[in-house]
Protein backbone atom coordinates (compact mmCIF):
# COMPACT_ATOMS: atom_id res chain seq x y z
CA UNK A 1 0.00 0.00 0.00
CA UNK A 2 2.43 2.22 0.96
CA UNK A 3 4.27 1.60 -2.44
CA UNK A 4 0.90 2.50 -4.38
CA UNK A 5 1.07 6.05 -2.56
CA UNK A 6 4.47 6.40 -3.19
CA UNK A 7 3.59 5.96 -7.08
CA UNK A 8 1.02 8.03 -6.81
CA UNK A 9 2.46 11.01 -5.42
CA UNK A 10 5.55 10.41 -7.50
CA UNK A 11 3.05 10.73 -10.40
CA UNK A 12 1.00 13.61 -9.08
CA UNK A 13 5.07 15.35 -8.73
CA UNK A 14 5.98 14.70 -12.92
CA UNK A 15 2.15 15.39 -13.15
CA UNK A 16 3.16 18.92 -12.65
CA UNK A 17 5.48 19.30 -14.90
CA UNK A 18 2.93 17.63 -17.66
CA UNK A 19 0.68 20.04 -16.59
CA UNK A 20 2.58 22.86 -16.80
CA UNK A 21 4.12 21.62 -20.15
CA UNK A 22 0.75 21.17 -21.28
CA UNK A 23 -0.73 24.78 -20.69
CA UNK A 24 2.52 26.40 -22.27
CA UNK A 25 0.95 24.25 -25.49
CA UNK A 26 -2.24 25.40 -25.02
CA UNK A 27 -1.34 28.77 -24.20
CA UNK A 28 0.43 29.18 -27.27
CA UNK A 29 -1.85 27.62 -29.70
CA UNK A 30 -4.25 29.76 -28.19
CA UNK A 31 -2.84 33.16 -28.75
CA UNK A 32 -1.06 31.76 -32.64
CA UNK A 33 -2.87 28.60 -33.42
CA UNK A 34 0.81 27.06 -33.44
CA UNK A 35 1.79 24.19 -31.88
CA UNK A 36 5.17 24.68 -30.55
CA UNK A 37 7.25 21.33 -30.77
CA UNK A 38 10.04 23.82 -29.11
CA UNK A 39 8.61 24.08 -26.21
CA UNK A 40 10.47 21.64 -23.85
CA UNK A 41 13.61 22.26 -25.21
CA UNK A 42 12.49 25.87 -24.89
CA UNK A 43 12.57 25.08 -21.11
CA UNK A 44 15.89 23.01 -20.73
CA UNK A 45 17.89 25.56 -22.54
CA UNK A 46 16.60 27.93 -19.61
CA UNK A 47 16.90 25.72 -17.05
CA UNK A 48 21.08 25.07 -17.68
CA UNK A 49 20.72 29.29 -17.58
CA UNK A 50 19.82 28.87 -14.23
CA UNK A 51 21.71 25.83 -13.23
CA UNK A 52 24.76 28.29 -14.63
CA UNK A 53 23.63 30.95 -12.39
CA UNK A 54 23.52 29.19 -9.61
CA UNK A 55 27.45 27.73 -10.47
CA UNK A 56 27.96 31.33 -10.11
CA UNK A 57 26.81 31.58 -6.55
CA UNK A 58 23.39 33.29 -7.06
CA UNK A 59 20.77 32.46 -4.70
CA UNK A 60 17.98 29.77 -5.76
CA UNK A 61 14.95 31.51 -5.93
CA UNK A 62 17.05 34.42 -7.36
CA UNK A 63 18.26 32.36 -10.08
CA UNK A 64 14.69 31.30 -10.32
CA UNK A 65 13.34 34.42 -11.32
CA UNK A 66 15.76 35.56 -13.40
CA UNK A 67 15.50 32.80 -15.26
CA UNK A 68 11.67 33.23 -15.50
CA UNK A 69 11.82 36.87 -16.61
CA UNK A 70 14.81 36.19 -18.99
CA UNK A 71 12.78 33.32 -20.68
CA UNK A 72 9.76 35.69 -21.03
CA UNK A 73 11.84 38.58 -22.57
CA UNK A 74 13.58 35.54 -25.31
CA UNK A 75 10.82 33.87 -26.18
CA UNK A 76 8.27 37.19 -26.89
CA UNK A 77 11.09 38.33 -28.95
CA UNK A 78 11.36 35.47 -30.85
CA UNK A 79 7.60 35.19 -30.97
CA UNK A 80 7.71 38.99 -32.18
CA UNK A 81 10.84 39.01 -34.93
CA UNK A 82 10.76 35.56 -35.90
CA UNK A 83 7.92 33.15 -35.45
CA UNK A 84 5.35 35.83 -36.18
CA UNK A 85 6.51 36.27 -39.63
CA UNK A 86 5.27 32.63 -39.96
CA UNK A 87 1.72 33.45 -39.75
CA UNK A 88 0.64 33.69 -43.26
CA UNK A 89 2.92 30.13 -44.19
CA UNK A 90 1.34 26.97 -44.93
CA UNK A 91 0.75 24.58 -42.30
CA UNK A 92 3.64 22.14 -43.16
CA UNK A 93 6.13 24.89 -43.27
CA UNK A 94 4.92 26.50 -39.98
CA UNK A 95 5.75 22.45 -38.96
CA UNK A 96 9.20 22.32 -40.66
CA UNK A 97 10.19 25.76 -38.99
CA UNK A 98 8.63 24.18 -35.55
CA UNK A 99 10.84 21.31 -35.92
CA UNK A 100 13.99 23.63 -37.23
CA UNK A 101 13.36 25.61 -33.73
CA UNK A 102 13.59 22.32 -31.70
CA UNK A 103 16.88 21.41 -33.36
CA UNK A 104 18.58 24.96 -33.01
CA UNK A 105 17.55 25.38 -29.50
CA UNK A 106 18.64 21.00 -28.65
CA UNK A 107 22.03 21.12 -30.09
CA UNK A 108 22.72 25.16 -28.91
CA UNK A 109 21.83 23.35 -25.21
CA UNK A 110 24.48 20.53 -26.35
CA UNK A 111 27.01 23.07 -27.56
CA UNK A 112 27.32 25.28 -24.88
CA UNK A 113 26.97 22.72 -21.55
CA UNK A 114 28.02 19.48 -23.26
CA UNK A 115 26.14 16.61 -22.90
CA UNK A 116 27.14 15.32 -19.15
CA UNK A 117 24.23 14.86 -16.54
CA UNK A 118 24.48 17.93 -14.46
CA UNK A 119 23.07 17.70 -11.10
CA UNK A 120 20.35 20.74 -10.30
CA UNK A 121 19.69 21.39 -6.42
CA UNK A 122 16.13 21.20 -5.08
CA UNK A 123 15.41 24.36 -3.24
CA UNK A 124 13.32 22.15 -0.80
CA UNK A 125 14.96 20.48 2.16
CA UNK A 126 15.83 16.84 1.97
CA UNK A 127 13.51 14.41 3.73
CA UNK A 128 10.21 13.83 3.98
CA UNK A 129 6.92 13.98 6.17
CA UNK A 130 4.14 11.69 6.57
CA UNK A 131 5.95 8.82 7.67
CA UNK A 132 7.80 8.92 4.01
CA UNK A 133 4.72 8.92 1.92
CA UNK A 134 5.84 12.91 0.74
CA UNK A 135 9.17 14.26 0.50
CA UNK A 136 9.77 17.96 0.74
CA UNK A 137 10.59 18.23 -2.79
CA UNK A 138 7.32 16.53 -3.84
CA UNK A 139 5.70 19.16 -1.47
CA UNK A 140 7.66 21.86 -2.83
CA UNK A 141 6.70 20.94 -6.70
CA UNK A 142 3.15 20.95 -6.21
CA UNK A 143 2.81 24.09 -4.16
CA UNK A 144 4.96 26.20 -6.79
CA UNK A 145 3.06 24.35 -9.22
CA UNK A 146 0.14 25.64 -7.47
CA UNK A 147 0.65 29.16 -6.74
CA UNK A 148 1.67 29.33 -10.51
CA UNK A 149 -1.25 27.96 -11.35
CA UNK A 150 -3.61 30.57 -9.23
CA UNK A 151 -0.93 33.32 -10.23
CA UNK A 152 -2.40 32.41 -14.24
CA UNK A 153 -5.41 32.87 -13.12
CA UNK A 154 -5.83 35.59 -11.41
CA UNK A 155 -3.92 37.01 -14.38
CA UNK A 156 -6.29 35.97 -17.06
CA UNK A 157 -9.17 36.45 -14.19
CA UNK A 158 -9.17 39.89 -13.66
CA UNK A 159 -6.27 42.07 -15.36
CA UNK A 160 -6.86 44.19 -18.16
CA UNK A 161 -4.10 42.67 -20.03
CA UNK A 162 -5.34 38.81 -19.57
CA UNK A 163 -8.64 39.67 -20.61
CA UNK A 164 -6.99 41.22 -23.98
CA UNK A 165 -5.42 37.60 -24.22
CA UNK A 166 -8.61 35.99 -23.85
CA UNK A 167 -10.71 38.21 -26.23
CA UNK A 168 -7.89 37.56 -28.69
CA UNK A 169 -7.35 33.90 -28.52
CA UNK A 170 -10.71 33.61 -29.02
CA UNK A 171 -11.90 35.39 -31.65
CA UNK A 172 -8.78 37.35 -33.22
CA UNK A 173 -10.58 39.58 -36.06
CA UNK A 174 -12.87 40.96 -33.40
CA UNK A 175 -10.23 41.62 -30.83
CA UNK A 176 -8.52 43.65 -33.38
CA UNK A 177 -11.31 45.92 -34.21
CA UNK A 178 -11.99 46.29 -30.99
CA UNK A 179 -8.27 47.76 -30.75
CA UNK A 180 -6.38 44.94 -29.47
CA UNK A 181 -3.07 43.93 -31.48
CA UNK A 182 -2.90 40.51 -31.44
CA UNK A 183 0.80 40.09 -32.84
CA UNK A 184 1.40 41.62 -29.18
CA UNK A 185 -0.95 39.12 -27.17
CA UNK A 186 1.27 36.07 -28.92
CA UNK A 187 4.47 37.62 -27.89
CA UNK A 188 3.07 37.70 -24.32
CA UNK A 189 1.51 34.15 -24.85
CA UNK A 190 4.49 32.78 -26.02
CA UNK A 191 6.12 34.72 -23.06
CA UNK A 192 4.12 33.08 -20.72
CA UNK A 193 4.32 29.39 -22.37
CA UNK A 194 7.61 30.42 -22.07
CA UNK A 195 8.28 31.29 -17.95
CA UNK A 196 6.35 28.11 -17.57
CA UNK A 197 8.52 26.30 -18.86
CA UNK A 198 11.38 27.52 -16.69
CA UNK A 199 9.35 26.24 -13.92
CA UNK A 200 8.84 23.05 -15.24
CA UNK A 201 11.83 22.31 -15.54
CA UNK A 202 13.27 23.63 -12.67
CA UNK A 203 10.73 21.57 -10.55
CA UNK A 204 11.61 17.96 -12.61
CA UNK A 205 15.60 18.64 -12.90
CA UNK A 206 16.66 17.31 -9.54
CA UNK A 207 14.59 14.10 -10.16
CA UNK A 208 15.25 13.26 -13.75
CA UNK A 209 18.89 15.28 -13.43
CA UNK A 210 19.68 17.95 -16.34
CA UNK A 211 20.83 16.82 -19.65
CA UNK A 212 20.11 18.09 -23.23
CA UNK A 213 17.68 15.10 -23.93
CA UNK A 214 15.68 16.31 -20.39
CA UNK A 215 12.10 17.60 -21.43
CA UNK A 216 11.72 15.53 -24.40
CA UNK A 217 9.37 12.56 -22.52
CA UNK A 218 8.00 15.60 -20.71
CA UNK A 219 7.56 17.22 -23.73
CA UNK A 220 5.55 14.46 -25.46
CA UNK A 221 3.37 13.85 -21.91
CA UNK A 222 2.82 17.62 -22.01
CA UNK A 223 1.52 17.02 -25.46
CA UNK A 224 -0.81 14.55 -24.75
CA UNK A 225 -2.05 16.42 -21.08
CA UNK A 226 -3.11 19.53 -24.04
CA UNK A 227 -4.51 17.10 -26.22
CA UNK A 228 -6.58 15.65 -23.20
CA UNK A 229 -8.61 19.20 -22.90
CA UNK A 230 -8.68 19.08 -26.81
CA UNK A 231 -5.38 21.75 -26.66
CA UNK A 232 -7.88 24.23 -26.13
CA UNK A 233 -8.67 23.95 -22.76
CA UNK A 234 -6.38 25.34 -19.68
CA UNK A 235 -8.42 23.50 -17.30
CA UNK A 236 -8.05 20.51 -19.49
CA UNK A 237 -4.47 20.74 -19.57
CA UNK A 238 -4.11 20.79 -16.04
CA UNK A 239 -6.15 17.84 -15.22
CA UNK A 240 -4.63 16.27 -18.37
CA UNK A 241 -1.18 16.71 -17.06
CA UNK A 242 -1.82 15.21 -13.49
CA UNK A 243 -3.78 11.81 -14.29
CA UNK A 244 -1.80 11.29 -17.08
CA UNK A 245 1.61 11.58 -14.71
CA UNK A 246 -0.72 9.11 -11.70
CA UNK A 247 -1.20 6.77 -15.13
CA UNK A 248 2.38 6.57 -16.33
CA UNK A 249 3.46 5.70 -12.63
CA UNK A 250 1.05 3.04 -11.83
CA UNK A 251 0.85 1.58 -15.10
CA UNK A 252 5.02 2.03 -15.17
CA UNK A 253 5.33 0.20 -11.55
CA UNK A 254 2.28 -2.75 -11.89
CA UNK A 255 1.49 -3.26 -15.61
CA UNK A 256 3.56 -2.66 -18.83
CA UNK A 257 7.31 -1.73 -16.83
CA UNK A 258 9.25 1.61 -17.27
CA UNK A 259 10.37 0.54 -20.54
CA UNK A 260 7.10 1.37 -22.39
CA UNK A 261 6.30 4.50 -20.94
CA UNK A 262 6.58 6.82 -23.32
CA UNK A 263 4.20 4.27 -25.52
CA UNK A 264 1.47 4.47 -23.07
CA UNK A 265 1.60 8.89 -23.95
CA UNK A 266 1.69 7.97 -27.03
CA UNK A 267 -0.91 5.81 -27.55
CA UNK A 268 -3.05 8.52 -25.24
CA UNK A 269 -2.23 10.50 -28.16
CA UNK A 270 -3.04 9.01 -31.14
CA UNK A 271 -6.34 7.68 -29.11
CA UNK A 272 -7.34 11.23 -28.06
CA UNK A 273 -6.86 12.42 -31.72
CA UNK A 274 -8.99 9.70 -33.08
CA UNK A 275 -11.81 9.17 -30.95
CA UNK A 276 -11.87 12.61 -28.90
CA UNK A 277 -10.22 15.37 -30.41
CA UNK A 278 -12.51 17.78 -28.72
CA UNK A 279 -10.68 16.60 -25.49
CA UNK A 280 -12.35 15.13 -22.70
CA UNK A 281 -14.05 18.35 -21.33
CA UNK A 282 -14.48 19.68 -24.32
CA UNK A 283 -17.73 19.91 -26.54
CA UNK A 284 -17.17 19.76 -30.62
CA UNK A 285 -16.37 23.04 -31.28
CA UNK A 286 -15.87 25.24 -34.97
CA UNK A 287 -12.65 24.80 -36.50
CA UNK A 288 -10.38 27.64 -35.85
CA UNK A 289 -10.22 30.05 -38.96
CA UNK B 1 -23.24 74.24 -32.80
CA UNK B 2 -26.14 74.92 -35.30
CA UNK B 3 -27.67 71.78 -36.96
CA UNK B 4 -25.92 73.64 -40.74
CA UNK B 5 -22.42 73.09 -38.93
CA UNK B 6 -23.64 69.36 -37.93
CA UNK B 7 -24.23 68.61 -41.89
CA UNK B 8 -21.03 70.11 -42.79
CA UNK B 9 -18.82 67.55 -40.65
CA UNK B 10 -17.60 65.32 -42.13
CA UNK B 11 -16.14 62.23 -40.07
CA UNK B 12 -15.28 59.82 -42.50
CA UNK B 13 -14.16 60.72 -46.04
CA UNK B 14 -13.42 57.57 -48.63
CA UNK B 15 -12.17 59.20 -51.90
CA UNK B 16 -11.55 56.51 -54.93
CA UNK B 17 -10.87 53.51 -52.54
CA UNK B 18 -10.84 50.08 -54.61
CA UNK B 19 -10.28 47.01 -52.75
CA UNK B 20 -10.31 43.11 -53.34
CA UNK B 21 -9.19 39.80 -51.93
CA UNK B 22 -6.29 39.40 -54.58
CA UNK B 23 -8.71 38.65 -57.88
CA UNK B 24 -10.32 41.04 -59.18
CA UNK B 25 -11.23 44.18 -57.67
CA UNK B 26 -14.78 44.00 -55.29
CA UNK B 27 -15.16 47.28 -54.75
CA UNK B 28 -14.30 49.87 -57.52
CA UNK B 29 -13.27 53.12 -57.20
CA UNK B 30 -15.39 53.66 -54.48
CA UNK B 31 -15.98 57.93 -52.77
CA UNK B 32 -18.62 58.51 -49.57
CA UNK B 33 -18.59 60.51 -46.81
CA UNK B 34 -19.88 60.24 -43.47
CA UNK B 35 -21.15 63.32 -41.54
CA UNK B 36 -21.27 63.27 -37.40
CA UNK B 37 -24.22 62.93 -35.94
CA UNK B 38 -25.89 61.40 -38.99
CA UNK B 39 -26.84 58.18 -40.42
CA UNK B 40 -25.83 57.17 -44.10
CA UNK B 41 -26.61 54.05 -45.43
CA UNK B 42 -25.02 51.73 -47.93
CA UNK B 43 -26.73 50.22 -49.87
CA UNK B 44 -27.30 47.29 -52.88
CA UNK B 45 -28.15 43.75 -53.24
CA UNK B 46 -25.66 40.87 -52.27
CA UNK B 47 -22.93 40.67 -53.39
CA UNK B 48 -21.90 44.08 -54.64
CA UNK B 49 -19.18 44.72 -52.23
CA UNK B 50 -20.55 46.63 -48.91
CA UNK B 51 -19.22 44.30 -46.58
CA UNK B 52 -15.33 44.50 -48.50
CA UNK B 53 -15.62 48.61 -48.65
CA UNK B 54 -16.01 48.33 -44.62
CA UNK B 55 -13.26 45.72 -44.55
CA UNK B 56 -11.54 48.15 -46.52
CA UNK B 57 -12.08 51.32 -44.34
CA UNK B 58 -11.10 49.52 -41.62
CA UNK B 59 -7.56 47.84 -42.77
CA UNK B 60 -8.74 44.33 -42.89
CA UNK B 61 -8.51 43.91 -47.14
CA UNK B 62 -5.94 44.99 -49.62
CA UNK B 63 -7.66 48.64 -50.94
CA UNK B 64 -5.97 51.74 -52.89
CA UNK B 65 -7.34 54.93 -52.68
CA UNK B 66 -7.61 57.01 -49.58
CA UNK B 67 -9.86 57.20 -46.65
CA UNK B 68 -9.99 59.94 -43.91
CA UNK B 69 -10.85 59.52 -40.42
CA UNK B 70 -11.33 63.66 -39.31
CA UNK B 71 -8.24 64.86 -40.12
CA UNK B 72 -6.06 61.87 -40.19
CA UNK B 73 -5.57 59.52 -43.11
CA UNK B 74 -5.68 56.02 -42.09
CA UNK B 75 -5.54 54.10 -45.22
CA UNK B 76 -2.81 51.51 -44.78
CA UNK B 77 -2.70 51.51 -40.77
CA UNK B 78 -3.67 48.32 -39.16
CA UNK B 79 -6.71 47.47 -38.12
CA UNK B 80 -6.01 47.68 -34.19
CA UNK B 81 -4.34 51.09 -34.58
CA UNK B 82 -7.63 52.34 -37.10
CA UNK B 83 -9.61 51.07 -33.86
CA UNK B 84 -7.85 52.77 -31.46
CA UNK B 85 -8.10 55.85 -33.78
CA UNK B 86 -11.95 56.08 -33.70
CA UNK B 87 -13.42 53.79 -35.75
CA UNK B 88 -15.93 51.13 -34.33
CA UNK B 89 -17.01 48.24 -36.53
CA UNK B 90 -19.48 45.84 -35.58
CA UNK B 91 -18.98 43.07 -38.61
CA UNK B 92 -21.59 40.52 -40.16
CA UNK B 93 -22.84 37.95 -37.55
CA UNK B 94 -21.46 40.19 -34.84
CA UNK B 95 -18.32 39.57 -34.04
CA UNK B 96 -19.07 39.14 -30.05
CA UNK B 97 -16.47 36.90 -27.78
CA UNK B 98 -18.89 34.38 -26.63
CA UNK B 99 -17.30 32.34 -23.84
CA UNK B 100 -16.51 36.14 -22.49
CA UNK B 101 -19.57 37.51 -20.29
CA UNK B 102 -21.79 40.19 -21.14
CA UNK B 103 -19.45 42.92 -19.12
CA UNK B 104 -16.47 41.43 -20.27
CA UNK B 105 -17.27 41.88 -23.81
CA UNK B 106 -18.16 45.52 -22.93
CA UNK B 107 -14.78 46.08 -21.14
CA UNK B 108 -12.97 44.77 -24.15
CA UNK B 109 -14.39 47.77 -26.00
CA UNK B 110 -12.47 49.81 -24.04
CA UNK B 111 -9.50 48.79 -25.32
CA UNK B 112 -10.50 51.26 -28.54
CA UNK B 113 -10.67 54.12 -26.28
CA UNK B 114 -8.60 56.83 -26.26
CA UNK B 115 -8.52 57.12 -22.60
CA UNK B 116 -10.29 55.24 -19.90
CA UNK B 117 -11.58 58.34 -18.35
CA UNK B 118 -15.24 58.29 -18.52
CA UNK B 119 -15.26 55.05 -19.48
CA UNK B 120 -17.44 53.49 -16.65
CA UNK B 121 -19.57 56.51 -17.37
CA UNK B 122 -20.23 54.74 -20.85
CA UNK B 123 -21.03 51.68 -19.66
CA UNK B 124 -23.79 52.34 -17.30
CA UNK B 125 -25.09 54.91 -20.34
CA UNK B 126 -25.05 51.28 -22.44
CA UNK B 127 -26.68 49.33 -19.66
CA UNK B 128 -29.44 52.20 -19.73
CA UNK B 129 -29.49 52.10 -23.31
CA UNK B 130 -30.16 48.53 -23.47
CA UNK B 131 -31.63 47.13 -20.25
CA UNK B 132 -31.81 43.41 -21.14
CA UNK B 133 -27.67 43.68 -21.07
CA UNK B 134 -27.56 45.02 -17.44
CA UNK B 135 -29.55 41.97 -16.34
CA UNK B 136 -27.28 39.46 -17.97
CA UNK B 137 -24.15 41.12 -17.41
CA UNK B 138 -22.90 38.32 -15.64
CA UNK B 139 -23.99 35.69 -18.10
CA UNK B 140 -21.94 34.16 -20.82
CA UNK B 141 -22.42 36.08 -24.37
CA UNK B 142 -22.81 33.00 -25.97
CA UNK B 143 -25.99 32.28 -23.71
CA UNK B 144 -27.74 35.37 -25.36
CA UNK B 145 -30.10 35.50 -28.05
CA UNK B 146 -29.69 36.44 -31.55
CA UNK B 147 -31.53 40.07 -30.56
CA UNK B 148 -29.51 40.69 -27.35
CA UNK B 149 -26.02 39.27 -28.82
CA UNK B 150 -26.45 42.16 -31.67
CA UNK B 151 -27.11 44.47 -29.11
CA UNK B 152 -24.09 43.91 -27.23
CA UNK B 153 -21.93 43.70 -30.30
CA UNK B 154 -23.24 47.53 -30.38
CA UNK B 155 -22.64 47.90 -26.94
CA UNK B 156 -19.14 46.82 -26.96
CA UNK B 157 -18.43 48.89 -30.36
CA UNK B 158 -20.20 51.99 -28.19
CA UNK B 159 -17.57 51.54 -25.50
CA UNK B 160 -14.48 52.39 -27.72
CA UNK B 161 -16.66 55.81 -27.51
CA UNK B 162 -16.01 56.27 -31.93
CA UNK B 163 -16.44 58.97 -33.69
CA UNK B 164 -17.84 56.49 -36.56
CA UNK B 165 -19.52 53.68 -36.27
CA UNK B 166 -19.77 51.14 -38.97
CA UNK B 167 -22.40 48.58 -38.77
CA UNK B 168 -22.99 45.62 -41.13
CA UNK B 169 -26.37 44.68 -41.50
CA UNK B 170 -27.17 44.67 -37.81
CA UNK B 171 -31.01 43.38 -38.48
CA UNK B 172 -29.91 40.35 -40.14
CA UNK B 173 -31.86 37.24 -38.63
CA UNK B 174 -33.76 39.00 -35.72
CA UNK B 175 -37.21 38.76 -35.40
CA UNK B 176 -38.97 41.68 -37.20
CA UNK B 177 -39.48 43.15 -33.38
CA UNK B 178 -36.07 42.72 -32.30
CA UNK B 179 -34.59 44.62 -35.56
CA UNK B 180 -37.14 47.49 -34.75
CA UNK B 181 -35.38 48.04 -31.05
CA UNK B 182 -32.08 47.65 -32.71
CA UNK B 183 -33.50 50.68 -35.30
CA UNK B 184 -34.64 52.22 -32.42
CA UNK B 185 -31.54 52.64 -30.83
CA UNK B 186 -29.75 53.80 -33.58
CA UNK B 187 -32.21 56.17 -34.05
CA UNK B 188 -31.09 57.39 -30.41
CA UNK B 189 -27.27 57.47 -31.25
CA UNK B 190 -28.54 59.43 -34.17
CA UNK B 191 -29.81 61.97 -32.15
CA UNK B 192 -27.73 62.36 -28.64
CA UNK B 193 -24.46 62.05 -29.89
CA UNK B 194 -21.96 63.43 -32.76
CA UNK B 195 -21.21 59.81 -33.74
CA UNK B 196 -21.29 59.04 -37.35
CA UNK B 197 -23.10 56.00 -38.94
CA UNK B 198 -22.48 54.31 -41.89
CA UNK B 199 -25.17 51.50 -42.02
CA UNK B 200 -25.44 48.52 -44.56
CA UNK B 201 -28.78 47.00 -44.33
CA UNK B 202 -30.55 44.57 -46.31
CA UNK B 203 -33.95 46.16 -45.69
CA UNK B 204 -33.69 49.23 -48.18
CA UNK B 205 -37.23 50.36 -46.39
CA UNK B 206 -36.24 50.68 -42.80
CA UNK B 207 -32.73 52.19 -43.96
CA UNK B 208 -33.88 54.63 -46.10
CA UNK B 209 -36.36 55.67 -42.87
CA UNK B 210 -33.49 55.97 -40.45
CA UNK B 211 -30.65 57.32 -42.42
CA UNK B 212 -29.64 61.14 -43.33
CA UNK B 213 -27.89 60.45 -46.48
CA UNK B 214 -27.44 56.60 -48.81
CA UNK B 215 -25.72 55.27 -51.34
CA UNK B 216 -26.71 52.51 -53.64
CA UNK B 217 -23.53 50.35 -54.58
CA UNK B 218 -23.66 48.18 -57.50
CA UNK B 219 -21.82 45.29 -58.60
CA UNK B 220 -18.49 47.64 -56.69
CA UNK B 221 -19.19 50.81 -58.15
CA UNK B 222 -21.77 53.55 -56.28
CA UNK B 223 -24.61 53.80 -59.00
CA UNK B 224 -26.79 56.47 -57.14
CA UNK B 225 -26.45 58.91 -53.73
CA UNK B 226 -28.07 61.54 -52.17
CA UNK B 227 -30.14 62.46 -49.42
CA UNK B 228 -32.07 59.33 -47.89
CA UNK B 229 -35.43 61.19 -48.56
CA UNK B 230 -34.93 62.19 -52.26
CA UNK B 231 -33.77 58.54 -53.07
CA UNK B 232 -36.56 56.90 -51.35
CA UNK B 233 -38.64 57.99 -54.40
CA UNK B 234 -36.01 57.57 -57.26
CA UNK B 235 -35.71 56.04 -59.85
CA UNK B 236 -32.19 54.71 -59.93
CA UNK B 237 -32.56 53.01 -56.43
CA UNK B 238 -35.40 51.05 -58.32
CA UNK B 239 -32.84 50.41 -61.11
CA UNK B 240 -30.45 49.15 -58.71
CA UNK B 241 -32.37 46.62 -57.19
CA UNK B 242 -34.61 45.58 -60.42
CA UNK B 243 -34.69 41.92 -61.34
CA UNK B 244 -33.10 40.71 -57.58
CA UNK B 245 -36.36 40.97 -55.63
Amino acid sequence: MEAFVNQVVAGLTTGCAYALIGLALVIVYRTTSHVNFAQGEMATLTTYIAWSLLQAGVPYWVAFALTLVGAFVFAAGLERWVIGRLSTASPLATVAAFIGLFMTIHSLTGYIWGYDVRELPSPFPSGSLAGGLVSWHQLGVALVTAAMLALLWVFFRFTRVGLAVRAAAQNPASARLSGISTQTMAALGWGLAASMGVVAGMMVAPQLYLDPHMMSGVLIYGFAAALMGGIQSVPGAVIGGLVLGVLENLLGAYVVGTQLKLTVAMVLIVGMLVWRPQGLLGRPSAKRV
Amino acid sequence: MSSIDKAQDVVLDVQRVSAGYGGPAVVRDVSLTVKAGRITALLGTNGVGKTTLMRAVCGMVQATGSVTLGSTAISGLRTEHIARLGIAHVPEGRGTFIDLTVEENLRVGCFARRSMEGAADTMERIYGWLPRLAERRDQRAGSLSGGEQQMLAIGRALMADPKVLLLDEPSFGLAPRVAAEVMHLLRRLQSETRMGILLVEQNTEIALGLADDAYVLRAGAVVASGAAAQLRESADLQAAYLGSH
